[in-house]
């Protein structure tokens, strides 16, 4: 089968990407596409090839990606210590 | 849309290919490929499976040993003998009647449990445990996924294995189970921060993650000098002896066991997280904690106590280890390597006998003082030790303690200049001969720039 | 049969069909796993791409620490509304519309250029990943860039600033989200009567 045997290129990370992207792991789309664009396996014209940046980059999004699901769980936890539930349309009272 | 591609050239399938299935495994699909003229696609999928194959040995085989071991060295220590009926006085064949009474159970599942996840969580955690042991090397080239980040890719894997628990908790249905799994992983996620730190500091005396480059930096060098034990990393300075204490505490926590065995503490919790698991899939769960512990060893054996090298240099006195840049199949060199690969399970079994000894000496901690162990002793002191072992080997010239050989600082500064130009960075060095594009004979156990050939 | 090619297709199908998991699953718990397992793939990619430091880093951080916190937070406020979340039928069409039509055109700008294509040419020269350059970068020194020529390295930086800065953003949110989790001891009764 074709896809057996060609080589992969960037596009078909990009594809993954654009596939995570739709889904909703929006963090991770970029990762992708940062590191396919600065790897050296995948491109062809290598010398255009981002190289170390991109995988600094991806290095940079993915520390500040996990700083913000830490502070997203801490506002749930607070919520959910408040309110009992961390069904936010039951918090429709100034309250608490 | 990708038809564009079809121009590609067949030969290039196997370049991509052969920088991706680098080293070790390399050499034997050579063999299937070039001594036997196989295809190359089977020649790879060969020489990865006997691998997998080989490493799935050390759960397995390992987990019967060392239940064995356990029930032994808990019956002496608790002045009894332990198993001495079943395969005549030492009793070894109890491994085997213990495997066969745990396949042979019923399969049970609490009815209110998630079947899905239930059923899953055992296997998952195995999985974790056994992809850790891919990139552990066992000698000099002997493994099986040679990452340049070797120690960081193993590190990184040990703490996901802690997901199984969790599953296993929630999947339950129980609330014994639920507290179990919340505090393993707890203290798993929390000693993740100083076991990082501990396991740093010998890499930063090494100057590189590469665990095979960290091993042979503590064997002999490439004229065949040092090598004694007094070059392994323990001794280099006071704070990396320290910090290998602090790592094993680091270890057995991140591993579970007693004292830090809280999640399955049977006097408290029942079981734990596995106390609805019976038969096989208890099994996974124990080989996976089995396989953990000797990934731990390994690591510790390897960063701190010079892997597969001696205490004496006695495959260097005797001629038969590789020279530098030898890339053909040696008998004698084989014969070193496997020395070594029994050398370093020699080194693995006994830092899994003392994490045992450990277990059935000392009482459990309270999860407080697990946490207050983690927080206020092994982090302070881990991040101390690591800060006075870069202020040694920066300080020092040379930098050893015991005084060696080796001059240290120059190997690193090659193996920076080296790095540079991406070539190997080790003072041995084997390239690969990629004129032409083939696969070459070789053992090369560094990492070096795989040329594409023009065609 | 190229094996690199063969595992990309394995972890690339993993990654996306796990993430269509999540959207499709309706438990929450599971929700959370189907996760670990899709982001555990995309570090697969990373392998195969090779970025080993980053795989391991994605590994490590990603997945070895938020989605822990995420699955904890998870079990810990888990009720049985979210147990089993339905989504209605509408939504479903919005967003397989919106969903649908964003990916057509991503899938179609990627096969739009040819250079994106095709793998490596012959004569160029895969380096085995090192993490020496991913440090050294780090720290200022682009070490990688050493075989260039000036002409070639112009806009080509360190990354001290950044990591310094990630490092303080770090601490920032460490103590942001302890104080924000904190133990409140608030007598029911109080909140209660007023």
């Amino acid at each position: 089968m074709n896809l057996f045997t060609e080589p992969i290129g960037v596009a078909h990370y990009l594809v993954v990407g654009a596939v995570l992207f739709v889904c909703g792991a929006v963090c991770m789309a970029p990762n992708l596409n940062f590191i396919a664009f600065g790897s050296q396996v995948l491109r062809q014209d290598s010398q255009w090839s981002i190289g170390l940046d991109g995988q600094l980059i991806a290095l940079f999004v993915i520390v500040l990606a996990a700083a913000e699901a830490a502070v997203a769980l801490a506002i749930t936890l607070n919520f959910y210590n408040n309110h009992s539930t961390v069904d936010v349309d039951r918090a429709d009272e100034l309250r608490g | 849309m990708w038809l564009g591609a079809e121009a590609v050239s067949q030969e290039r399938d196997s370049e991509v290919t052969a920088w991706l299935c680098k080293d070790s495994e390399s050499s034997v699909a050579d063999f299937f490929i070039n001594h036997l003229g196989w295809w190359p696609w089977l020649g790879y999928f060969l020489a990865g499976f006997i691998q997998c194959n080989l490493l799935l040995l050390v759960p397995f085989i390992g987990a019967m040993f060392f239940v064995w071991v356990e029930r032994k060295v808990s019956a002496r220590i608790q002045d009894r003998l332990g198993p001495t009926r079943t395969g005549g006085k030492f009793g070894w064949l109890q491994l085997l009647a213990d495997g066969l009474k745990l396949i042979t159970k019923e399969d049970l599942m609490p009815a209110g449990a998630d079947r899905l996840l239930f059923k899953l969580a055992p296997y998952v955690s195995f999985m974790f445990s056994y992809a850790t042991l891919m990139a552990l090397p066992f000698a000099d080239g002997w493994v099986a996924l040679h990452v340049n980040v070797g120690v960081f890719f193993i590190i990184a894997v040990l703490g996901l294995e802690v997901f199984g628990v969790i599953l296993a908790g929630y999947a339950s249905a129980s609330k014994w189970s639920l507290f179990g799994a919340m505090r393993e992983a707890a203290q798993v996620v929390s000693y993740e921060v100083p076991l990082g730190l501990c396991v740093v500091t010998p890499c930063l005396i090494a100057g590189s993650l590469d665990l095979i480059t960290i091993a042979n930096m503590q064997g002999a060098d490439a004229n065949g000098h040092g090598g004694w034990f007094t070059d392994w990393f323990i001794f280099h300075d006071p704070f990396t002896f320290i910090i290998f204490w602090v790592y094993f505490t680091c270890a057995t926590a991140s591993v579970n066991r007693a004292p830090f065995d809280l999640a399955e503490a049977e006097s408290e919790l029942v079981a734990g997280f596995h106390t609805e698991y019976s038969g096989f899939r208890w099994l996974a769960f124990y080989m996976a904690e089995y396989g953990s512990m000797f990934t731990v060893a390994g690591l510790a054996a390897i960063l701190f106590f010079g892997g597969w090298n001696g205490p004496i240099p006695i495959m260097h006195w005797l001629g038969w280890a590789y020279k530098p840049g030898a890339t053909d199949w040696n008998f004698w060199g084989y014969l070193a390597n496997l020395l070594g690969c029994l050398n370093f399970i020699g080194k693995c079994i006994l830092g899994v006998t003392v994490m045992i000894w450990v277990r059935w000496t000392l009482p459990r901690l309270r999860i407080d003082q697990v946490m207050k162990t983690c927080l206020k002793y092994c982090t302070p002191i881990a991040a101390a030790m690591f800060a006075g072992a870069a202020l040694w080997t920066y300080a020092l010239p040379g930098g050893w303690l015991f005084g060696s050989t080796k001059p240290l600082g120059e190997v690193r500064e090659a193996a920076f200049v080296a790095a540079d130009k991406n070539e190997t960075s080790k003072p041995r060095s084997d390239q690969r001969t990629t004129d032409d594009g083939q696969l070459s004979a070789d053992r090369s156990r560094s990492l070096t720039a795989y040329r594409v050939p023009t065609k | 049969m190229n094996w690199h090619s063969v595992y990309f297709l394995l972890f690339g199908l993993f990654a996306c069909g796990f993430a269509l998991a999540v959207v499709f699953t309706s438990n929450i718990v599971r929700m959370a796993f189907y996760l670990v397992l899709s982001l555990g793939a995309t570090a697969g990619l990373f392998f195969l791409a090779g970025s080993d430091f980053i795989g391991a880093m994605q590994l490590l951080i990603y997945v070895g620490g938020t989605l822990v916190l995420l699955v904890f937070g998870v079990m810990l406020t888990a009720q049985s509304p979210f147990i089993s979340m339905k989504t209605r039928g509408g939504d479903w069409l919005l967003a397989a519309v919106v969903g649908g039509s964003l990916l057509a055109l991503l899938i179609q700008t990627a096969f739009r250029i040819p250079e994106w294509q095709a793998g490596p040419s012959p004569g160029t020269t895969i380096a085995q990943p090192t993490a020496t350059v991913v440090g050294q970068g780090l720290l200022g020194a682009r070490v990688d860039t050493l075989g260039k020529t000036e002409a070639q390295r112009a806009g080509i930086s360190g990354y001290l600033l950044p990591f310094e800065i990630i490092s303080v953003h770090l601490l920032v949110v460490l103590i942001g989200a302890a104080y924000l989790a904190r133990a409140k001891r608030r007598p029911r009764s109080a909140a209660l009567e007023s």
